[in-house]
């Protein structure tokens, strides 16, 4: 069981690209996007975590409790915003292919000219 | 290519690349048998030479924290893409629109919720180096306060909040001081963006050293990072609105 949360990370992906492939709505697959982002998060913190150990703050708990790996949070942290801001972006995109060619399903956008 | 096709193909490669997968992450050490030195390193280091009890924070505002500002970048040109996707000429709003929430009891119960959330991003804001939270998390949640105007009231409240050129301001100021950081480390004669100041003592907000500084920044930049993406996708839809109802 030790690898269940590398392999639920690999699921994530996975599946999340599943649904990127098969997508017929762009508002669809920047969600499946971030569902493929969130399998990172998972890997992450899986990659950190230390058997009975707190979180890395040590306000409340005596100095040299065994705490869990600061670095992968802290890159959890700028994946969840980088996340954020792409999907942002992503969904403007969509927002702007919606009203100057009325629709948002990427296998219609190989048929637009200009 | 036909879709079967294309999906015969991807179930072929992603079969190939769920095999790889698996294969890579069984070289990983077993879940909770962590053996990268960094992490127990920092965890000393930040209580030691930073005198910060949030180690992530020690490590998103100091030890990495020039990483943070290409991420703070990141998230100011993602913004700043929306914005010139999305904007047109309408610094005020959009007029016209009415979507006022009928109920008082919800606009009350709403508005009181918007001023507490405010407040709770601002206490994560401020004590980000002490317990859970940062300039990141807590920025987020001072712009929640900011959307909750417009869930609680309606778009032309949400939009005399939220104007335009002074989120606009804070974004660049957030953004920007966070760089200025970096160049007053220079400047002191260390590496861009080394701890500076007095280091206090553990546990209170004065802690920490320029951690205190960069913490603020970013939650300035973050917060008005996230109220303008909501600004721009509220007046598309307002605009929208607007249209309709000629």
């Amino acid at each position: 069981m030790t690898y269940l949360p590398y392999a639920l990370a690999v699921w994530l992906f996975l599946v999340g690209l599943y649904g990127v492939v098969t997508s017929r709505n762009l508002i669809h697959l920047v969600v499946c996007l971030t569902v493929m982002q969130s399998s990172t998060y998972v890997l992450l913190l899986s990659v950190g975590y230390v058997n009975r150990a707190t979180a890395p703050i040590f306000a409340d708990v005596p100095k040299g409790t065994r705490a869990v790996d600061p670095v992968v949070q802290a890159l959890t942290l700028t994946d969840v915003v980088v996340s954020v801001a792409i999907a942002g972006l992503l969904l403007a995109l969509a927002i702007q292919l919606q009203k100057h060619h009325g629709t948002v399903d990427p296998d219609r956008l190989g048929e637009l000219h200009g | 290519m036909s879709r079967s096709f294309r999906l015969g193909l991807f179930g072929v490669s992603a079969a190939g690349l769920a095999a790889l997968l698996l294969w890579s992450v069984a070289g990983l050490p077993a879940f909770g048998h962590y053996q990268g030195p960094y992490g127990t390193i920092l965890n000393s280091a930040a209580q030691d030479e930073r005198h910060v009890t949030n180690a992530v924070a020690a490590v998103v505002f100091d030890y990495r924290g020039f990483d943070t500002l290409g991420e703070e970048f990141i998230l100011f040109s993602a913004v700043l893409g929306v914005a010139l996707l999305l904007r047109e000429v309408r610094d005020e709003g959009i007029e016209g629109v009415d979507d006022a929430v009928r109920s008082d009891a919800l606009r009350l119960a709403g508005l009181a919720f918007a001023g507490a959330l405010l407040l709770l991003g601002l206490d994560v804001v401020a004590h980000g180096y002490i317990s859970p939270g940062g300039g990141f998390q807590g920025g987020v949640i001072v712009a929640t306060s900011v959307a909750l105007v417009y869930l609680a009231a309606d778009y032309r409240a949400y939009r005399r909040l939220a104007r335009t050129p002074a989120v606009d301001f804070v974004k660049g100021t957030g953004a920007g001081a966070f760089a200025v950081i970096g160049v007053v480390s220079l400047l002191l004669g260390t590496a861009y963006l080394h701890n500076f100041g007095p280091l206090g003592s553990s546990g209170t907000l004065a802690s920490g050293g320029s951690i205190a500084f960069v913490n603020v920044a970013a939650g300035l930049a973050v917060s008005a990072a996230f109220v303008l993406l909501f600004t721009e996708f509220l007046d598309e839809f307002a605009a929208t609105r607007a249209k309709t109802r000629r």
